[in-house]
């Protein structure tokens, strides 16, 4: 029996739907494997059958999108989010460290026609999820592996390791070591294979936080580059500053800022 | 029709694919009262969120607005900064820069042409319906798709939030062997292109042509992708720069994205824009295909839009072989400049059309403040105007489920990412007769 899937978003740029729909001829060969029931940037619409699988995309920051989360989460056996958006409050979770109204009224003039809650949540902030794809976007390479594993009725394995690892087994030479770029490689997940540093660039983790990640010692390492107290908080205030261990070092520089202008 | 016949269509929920969006059309005999496109994407206050950040950081946080031309945002940005730094970029740079954006024109027609568009001919709720009657034709659309994904993957890495441009050219050149890899894709895909605009051009177009403004970019010599002037259909020409002087946002209750006007009024920017106005700069090879074919621009028909995307495609591929052939660039991968603070702008050409950045940064190169003008808010109040004529002409005398299938298509000429949403339409129509 073909799994029976729906791919739902919430708050979302639709970059990690794309995986599934930019796949080319794999897309084919994928279809014979699930059945779409939701999907409706491919076109189906059918948001309360139950199925085996429902993907979610984006994150929670309406009334609406909770509502609608609800209703997923009663209507399939799994719930997998899909990349950043839904398993930790991604890039726009930025906000959570601000004060929602000011800034509505500063990209709004009319503030009071947009509905929005204070707070960019992910899925398991609000309904059981049973397993988290991080990335952003998602790889084609981690849905198969989903799909796949879910076919033969197991959940995946979840790998955690750190991106330095993916770039040590593709024999790149490290960034941070030969060229002082502050590279997040060493508290991210992989998943990408080590992209930016095959680019020659750090890693700026939109894969989120690595298992263990021991980010007390790589901001540390960062200053040592030069990197300034407010410099630091960005790197790890970008596209999973929701996480625990980000808000962590975000909160520690944040108060070295604040003493130092005291 | 009977007299003072009453349509009160509310659609609650045109679903969220790249914008949420509702539609109400209420009417009363065969005179509309009200007809909004609603659009409620949820806000996630991009503007405001790259205040405070690095210059460096914005290309990669902006790309997140959206995943179908995230490269249009990270281009825009750094084309604005390079302007404030004075950056020359060397010839090869250039040209890659423009290479990449002919792959993310052609995955986004495509994904448009054969996922969003493609379902409306053969009358089927969604493309993934037609892997078994029309597999062929599928499969076509995903080898052009796939040459676009190759060109991305080639200078960023992937396709959806790519990471190989900076401030200052790429983080690194392509190697030999993925050039040549993207040289045999492109090739095979100008073939597919080809058999693609002549499918188009082969399918019948209801006409619903109809007076509207097109504006566009337009470059000294070529078609319009990354730099240029703006121009209008109602003769206008002026500098990026002027943009806000002429073009001005304003908020409706029944929106979160912001209406734009230029001077008062609605305006079309995309594929056909960009045909009816620089039709004249596609090589002539092009443009006798096109001819030879049956095709004619300008048109003022947005159901030709279709065509336009096709047109795009078989463009975009050449533009990229003719830069492909000049063989796998060497030298510097990026240039150094100096950061100033100053207030800078640009505009280029996103799949969707026109997109504006407009950026003041500090010292160091913090944004201070910015403002993001994407297409699909341009072309929000002319999908209102065009749906009111429209609708008219089709006539209210139609059924329901005929009106839902009109509006939808309507829509869908304009933008891939409402225009899937369309597909769900869920109409509910109160009728007192
Ligand atoms: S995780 Fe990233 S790619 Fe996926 S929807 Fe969110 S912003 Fe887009
Ligand atoms: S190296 Fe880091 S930022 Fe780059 S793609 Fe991988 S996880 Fe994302």
């Amino acid at each position: 029996m073909a799994l029976t899937v729906a791919v739902h978003k919430l708050t979302s740029c639709s970059g990690c739907q794309l995986a599934f729909l930019n796949q080319g001829p794999a897309l084919l060969s994928l279809m014979e494997k699930v059945t779409f029931v939701h999907f409706i940037e491919a076109g189906l619409y059918d948001p309360n059958t139950p199925v085996d699988l429902a993907l979610v995309e984006g994150s929670v920051t309406t009334k609406d999108d909770l509502e609608r989360l609800k209703q997923v989460r009663a209507h399939c056996r799994y719930l997998v989010t899909m990349g950043a958006c839904a398993t930790s409050g991604g890039v726009q979770a930025l906000r959570n460290m601000a004060n929602v109204d000011v800034w509505k009224r500063a990209v709004y003039a009319r503030p009071d026609f947009i509905d929005t809650l204070a707070d960019s949540t992910p899925v398991a902030e609000h309904v059981k999820v049973d397993f988290e794809l991080w990335g952003c976007p998602v790889t084609q390479a981690q849905l198969d592996q989903l799909i796949l594993q879910l076919s033969r009725g197991v959940l995946p394995k979840d790998d955690a390791e750190k991106v330095c690892m993916a770039c040590k087994r593709a024999q790149q030479v490290c960034v941070m070591v030969t060229r002082q770029e502050p590279c997040m490689g060493p508290v991210v997940r992989t998943g990408c294979g080590a992209l930016c540093p095959s680019f020659g660039r750090g890693c700026y983790g939109c894969f989120g936080p690595s298992e263990q990640p021991n980010g007390d010692s790589l901001a540390n390492r960062f200053a040592g580059l030069g990197l300034q107290p407010e410099e630091i908080v960005q790197r790890f205030a970008g596209i999973h500053s929701h996480t625990p261990s980000h808000q962590a070092q975000i909160k520690r520089w944040q108060q070295l800022i604040v003493k130092e202008i005291e | 029709m009977s007299e003072g016949r009453k349509i009160n269509l509310k659609v609650p929920f045109i679903t969220r694919v790249e914008g949420e969006g509702a539609l109400a059309l209420s009417a009363k005999g065969d005179r509309i009262d009200t007809l909004h496109l609603k659009i409620f994407e949820p806000p996630r206050l991009f503007e405001r969120f790259l205040q405070g950040k690095s210059y460096v950081e914005v290309p990669d946080l902006s790309a997140r607005i959206c995943g179908i031309c995230p490269m249009a945002y990270q281009l825009t940005s750094i084309l604005a900064f390079e302007r404030l730094f004075e950056v020359e970029l060397p010839a090869h740079l250039v040209r890659l820069r423009k290479l990449m954006n002919l792959g993310e024109w052609l995955q986004s027609h495509s994904l448009h042409i054969h996922f969003l568009a493609m379902p409306d001919v053969f009358g089927v709720d969604s493309a993934l319906q037609l892997a078994d009657s029309h597999g062929d034709l599928l499969k076509r659309g995903m080898q052009i798709q796939e040459a676009g994904n190759t060109l991305m993957r080639l200078l960023g890495g992937r396709s959806v939030h790519p990471v190989g441009l900076q401030v200052g050219g790429f983080s690194r050149l392509p190697t030999q062997n993925a050039w040549d890899n993207a040289c045999v894709q492109v090739d095979a895909a100008i073939i597919a292109a080809d058999q693609l605009l002549q499918w188009c051009a082969e399918q019948s177009v209801p006409d619903f042509s109809h007076d509207f403004v097109a504006v566009s970019l337009q470059g000294l010599e070529d078609y319009p992708i990354n730099g240029g002037d703006i121009i209008t259909s109602s003769g206008l020409s002026m500098p990026v720069d002027e943009y806000p002087q002429r073009f001005k946002e304003h908020q409706v209750s029944h929106s979160t994205a912001f209406y734009s006007l230029l001077d008062g009024k609605d305006y079309l920017v995309g594929p056909l824009a960009r045909i009816n106005l620089n039709y004249h700069r596609l090589p002539a090879s092009v443009r006798q295909r096109a001819e030879q074919l049956g095709l004619h621009f300008p048109s003022q028909n947005m159901f030709d839009s279709l065509r336009a995307r096709a047109l795009e495609c078989v463009w975009a591929l050449n533009a990229a072989r003719d830069i492909l052939k000049e063989g796998c660039p060497e030298g510097p991968a990026n240039v150094d400049y100096q950061v100033r603070a100053g207030t800078c702008c640009f505009a280029t050409e996103a799949p969707r059309g026109l997109i504006y950045h407009h950026y003041t940064l500090e010292d160091d190169g913090t944004v201070a403040n910015c403002t993001i003008i994407p297409p699909t808010s341009q072309n929000q109040a002319r999908i209102e105007q065009d749906l009111k004529q429209a609708v008219m002409a089709f006539g209210l005398d139609k059924s329901d489920l005929e009106l839902k299938h009109f509006c939808e298509q309507v829509i869908r000429n304009y933008d891939p990412c409402i225009s899937c949403s369309t597909h769900f339409l869920d109409f509910r129509i109160k009728r007192d007769n």
